[in-house]
């Protein structure tokens, strides 16, 4: 008896423990998030030392008398949408055939979508700023888009081929059965089976693309800069509390985003529960 | 291979059909005709062909040669959705992100079926298969078999000629898939429609089947009505798959006269004495000649076992082991060159107890003589 | 065969654009700097077309070289910070209930959804002259003055390790996860203790899944030059730095492509060497 006890006791002190661990870890995350958020209320010209409280930096903001700010903003958010379509399609399409056909440059170009994953950023963005300049292509939007999509791609390809299994094979081919052609089996069947693995590749490109640096510096040539770049500039010479500001609303924009996600699915799931349990009492 | 076969009676027909996966021969010149309203089952081991056939019957897969013929159409260049086929899938295929309702409706759907009728007939098949009030399910909230009706209304919704079931109840435990085999057979009987049933398992062949193929790597071995597959195998594998078998090895030693003992009043069939080793049976067999290699298929509940040597015979054995069954006694002897031997009777007549020496016997007509070299399917 | 032609077309359709893609913006790009780093320097700037191995040469030049070593301990000192605290994390997530665990996964991803650069910047926010560190440490007397964190390599390893944390995390505690728990209890069962059984079962199962780590932190710190940028504020230099300065104002390209090609040959050299156990696909990247 005793000795289980004291074996409790010292699973309990280890369970402890490692809740700290874990707690502390998690702060280690949070704690730039929160200096972030808290510094938009820094009631200090420039954000060099805590001045006090003020809101002063949201009614900046949202007078939009910062153009700079806005426009950098406006620009990233053009980019990181269009390279999310670009890269979905493309990405979506790539992925469910490179797992389902086989040809001859397979294993080449499976080993080309990990090159973008693996090798350093500065990279890739070096090797297509030299070939640009080469070949003489202008910078600006379209080449940054085009480095946006280079990287978001190979992260679509590979979620989507984590989410497509054999049985969405079979599943095609029961709709070929049933009498749908490629496309309309494709359309009706394919993309709706692997719909999640769509919308987590999607929400992954349009993260990596909104808060990319690299590429967006290095292939902008001299048109606007996307606000990550915007904010690596200002550094220098200390970002004002309104940059602040301004990326704590977009924090609570994507977490709002996400709980709204969750609400629905869980709504969603409680409304099939009780249409289910309408018809077993029915029944 | 261009003969019009138009006015064929089978409603599929398969003709030197060739199969080939790189370097491995899964079919090997298939010839099969398929009645119209038949069950039909293609039975045998994993890996013997069984689904590659209804794939290519179904048009997942191309034959490598050879033509197959649906309503005496050739369907080469048709692609699955334009073949009046229906599968019912091993896994169901359900569409899982479309309720029973949609899925059911998929087929009518695609083909531009005004959504009344859609309703209606969707209705009509749901009813069929008892599953009305299920409309709405998403399929990972059926069970097992509910998902097998649902997969099974949406097949036949279609309305096809045919209806191809690749191992459809595999995936059930052993009292629902007897209950849906009884299901099926009836549902089947009732619709008139031609079914190519895929299985391993040699019971629920027999159960429901008008004719069964065995199979066996890429060969037709055997195709026949189950009694007759169960009473008259060809081929050894065929003896030995399909219900228990004992199988001795054997050299002919004389050939007798007629028996026509056999009810069929077959006029070839003569009684044959048998030497296995050092052991000696008679059987009944057809064109076959002293010195012939043989095996003599037994089936348990046709052996006899008595303390005294029968005519004919001399097959000396031990018994090493008996098992209650309930109504059935199964008991396992030794014969004197170590082959094991299953023996089944009803009652336990006379006490055979462990050790004990015994001789085998069994009436010449209830054995099955096949050709040692013919355990290669003939067909090639 | 008419079938056959007709079921190319999908194929075409489906990895067609991502071949091209693949082709045209990484094997060319790749391709076109491994050969401009056999180039010659301009006199002003640019390439001019012909061989040579200077570039590789001035990499060995010390003042270069010091770059490329710190770099490289530097990388190193984040890929093993990020193992040590990270395998615990990793394991303490992955012994939760999977409701839990998954709870907790996104936890660690959401501060990535926060601006990469505003992350840092408030790195130096809170290790500034007058931030909330220097103001804890000055009151409690720990330090007389308030301490110079700003721009030193201890605070860009700080940002590193941070940064990569999570990405060490994801793929140790996929493969914790996978292990299933009664092999532990097997190796109990046959009389090992905690520790024998964490160094005889569990690490060598879960040795894919920290590889991959070490990939995913060592080969990305090695190469940044962000983080060096915003927390060195252009004092510190390393690799990902001198590589950008070379299309910037030094121009000096076949320099800048040698550079690249070197993060190039260590990365294939961590992927061939992962490659001699698990498959590249197995690389938990997502």
């Amino acid at each position: 008896m005793e000795k289980t006890g004291r074996r409790k006791k010292k699973g309990r002190a280890l369970s402890v423990l490692a809740d700290l661990y874990a707690i502390a870890m998690y702060t280690l995350f949070y704690i730039p998030v929160a200096v972030m958020i808290a510094f938009s209320f820094n009631d200090a010209k420039r954000n060099f030392s805590w001045e006090g409280f003020t809101t002063r930096w949201y009614g900046k903001l949202f007078s939009f008398s910062n153009t700079t700010l806005w426009d950098a903003l406006v620009y990233s958010l053009v980019i990181a949408v269009l390279a999310t379509l670009i890269s979905t399609v493309v990405g979506v399409l790539g992925g469910i055939g490179l797992r389902k056909f086989e040809f001859r440059a397979k294993k080449f170009i499976n080993m080309m979508i990990y090159v973008p994953i693996i090798v350093p950023e500065i990279v890739l963005a070096v090797a297509m700023l030299i070939i640009f300049i080469t070949i003489g292509i202008r910078m600006g939007m379209g080449t940054i888009l085009i480095g946006h999509c280079t990287f978001c791609i190979p992260y679509a390809v590979v979620t989507i081929k984590g989410r497509i299994s054999g049985d969405n094979e079979t599943l095609e081919e029961a709709s070929m059965d049933l009498g749908a052609n490629r496309v309309q089996t494709f359309f009706r069947v394919t993309i709706p089976s692997i719909m999640p693995g769509i919308m987590s590749a999607a929400f992954l490109s349009f993260t990596l693309s909104i808060d990319d640096v690299v590429m967006s510096n290095m292939l902008a040539g001299a048109s606007q800069s996307t606000l990550p770049v915007l904010i690596l500039s200002l550094n220098r010479t200390g970002l004002s509390g309104d940059v602040n500001a301004l990326t704590t609303v977009m924090i609570a924009a994507m977490v709002a985003g996400l709980l709204l996600h969750r609400l629905i699915r869980r709504a969603a799931a409680a409304g099939r529960k009780r249409a289910e349990d309408g018809e077993s009492a029915k029944g | 291979m261009c003969g019009v076969d138009a006015l064929s009676e089978a409603i599929v027909s398969l003709k030197n059909v060739e199969k080939w996966f790189g370097d491995n021969h899964v079919v090997r010149n298939m010839n099969l005709d398929i009645a119209e309203g038949e069950f039909l089952t293609l039975l045998g081991p994993s890996g013997c062909g069984k689904t590659t056939t209804l794939r290519m019957i179904a048009g997942f897969e191309d034959a490598t040669e050879g033509t197959i013929l649906v309503e005496g159409e050739r369907v080469e260049d048709k692609e699955p959705f334009q073949r009046d086929v229906n599968t019912v899938f091993q896994n169901y295929s359900l569409f899982p992100h479309m309720t029973v309702y949609d899925n059911v409706a998929y087929g009518p759907s695609i083909r531009k079926t005004p959504k009344a009728e859609i309703r209606e007939r969707v209705k009509e098949m749901l009813d069929m298969v008892q599953m009305s009030g299920y409309e709405k399910r998403k399929p990972d909230e059926l069970s097992g078999g509910q998902k097998q009706r649902v997969a099974i209304a949406r097949a036949l919704i279609n309305r096809p000629r045919v209806l191809l079931l690749d191992e459809p109840l595999g995936a059930l435990d052993l009292k629902l898939r007897k209950q849906m085999q009884i299901e099926l057979k009836r549902l089947q009987k009732k619709l008139g429609i031609t079914f190519v049933y895929v299985t391993h398992d040699q019971e629920e062949a027999m159960t429901m089947s008008d004719r069964i193929a065995v199979m066996k790597d890429g060969v037709i071995e055997q195709i026949g009505r189950p009694a007759e597959i169960y009473r008259r195998p060809k081929t050894r594998f065929v003896a030995d798959f399909i219900g228990e078998s004992n199988i001795f090895e054997g050299v002919v030693e004389h050939v007798g006269d007629r028996t026509g003992a056999d009810g069929s009043a077959s006029g070839g069939a003569r009684l044959l004495g048998i030497r296995l080793g050092a052991g000696r049976v008679s059987a009944c067999g057809e064109g076959f000649s002293a010195g012939d290699r043989v095996y003599v298929s037994v089936r348990p509940e046709s052996l006899c076992v008595s303390r005294e040597k029968a005519e004919g015979f001399d097959l000396p054995a031990s018994v090493t082991d008996t098992v209650y069954m309930g109504t059935l006694t199964k008991i396992l002897l030794r014969t004197a060159d170590g082959q094991e031997v299953k023996y089944s009777r009803f009652e336990q007549e006379e006490d055979l107890r462990e050790s004990m020496g015994v001789y085998l016997c069994w009436q010449p007509e209830k054995a099955v003589v096949i050709p040692a070299e013919a355990e290669r399917g003939e067909s090639r | 065969m008419k079938k056959k032609d007709r079921s190319r077309l999908p194929m075409l359709a489906q990895t067609g654009p991502v071949s091209v893609w693949m082709v045209l913006f990484v094997t060319l790009p790749l391709l076109f700097i491994i050969y401009i780093s056999f180039m010659s320097r301009g006199e002003f700037g640019g390439v001019v077309y012909e061989f040579s191995t200077e570039s590789y040469r001035t990499i060995l030049d010390p003042m270069y070289f010091t770059v490329v070593a710190k770099s490289f301990r530097v990388a190193l000192t984040t890929t093993l910070l990020c193992l040590l605290f990270g395998y615990p994390l990793a394991y303490y997530i992955a012994k939760k209930p999977p409701e839990k665990a998954s709870r907790l996964i996104m936890l660690l991803m959401i501060p990535f959804w926060t601006n990469g650069m505003m992350r840092l910047n408030a790195w130096m926010l809170f290790f500034q002259m007058n931030g909330p560190v220097n103001y804890v440490l000055t009151h409690l007397h720990i330090v007389e003055k308030p301490v110079m964190f700003l721009y030193t390599d201890w605070l860009v390893n700080i940002g590193l390790f941070t940064n990569m944390l999570p990405f060490a995390v994801l793929p140790m505690y996929s493969s914790i996860e996978k292990l299933q728990k009664s092999l532990l209890e097997a190796s109990y069962d046959l009389g090992a203790d905690r520790k024998k059984t964490f160094f005889r079962v569990t690490l060598p199962l879960t040795f894919p899944g920290i590889f991959s780590a070490i990939i995913l932190t060592f080969i990305p710190a090695l190469g940044t030059y962000t983080v060096t940028d915003m927390l060195g504020g252009g004092k510190v230099l390393y690799i990902g730095n001198i590589i950008k300065n070379q299309f910037g104002a030094i121009r000096n390209w076949p320099l800048g492509a040698a550079l690249s090609v070197l993060l190039l040959v260590i990365t294939a050299l961590l992927i061939f060497l992962y490659s001699r156990f698990a498959g590249i696909e197995d690389l938990e990247v997502v």
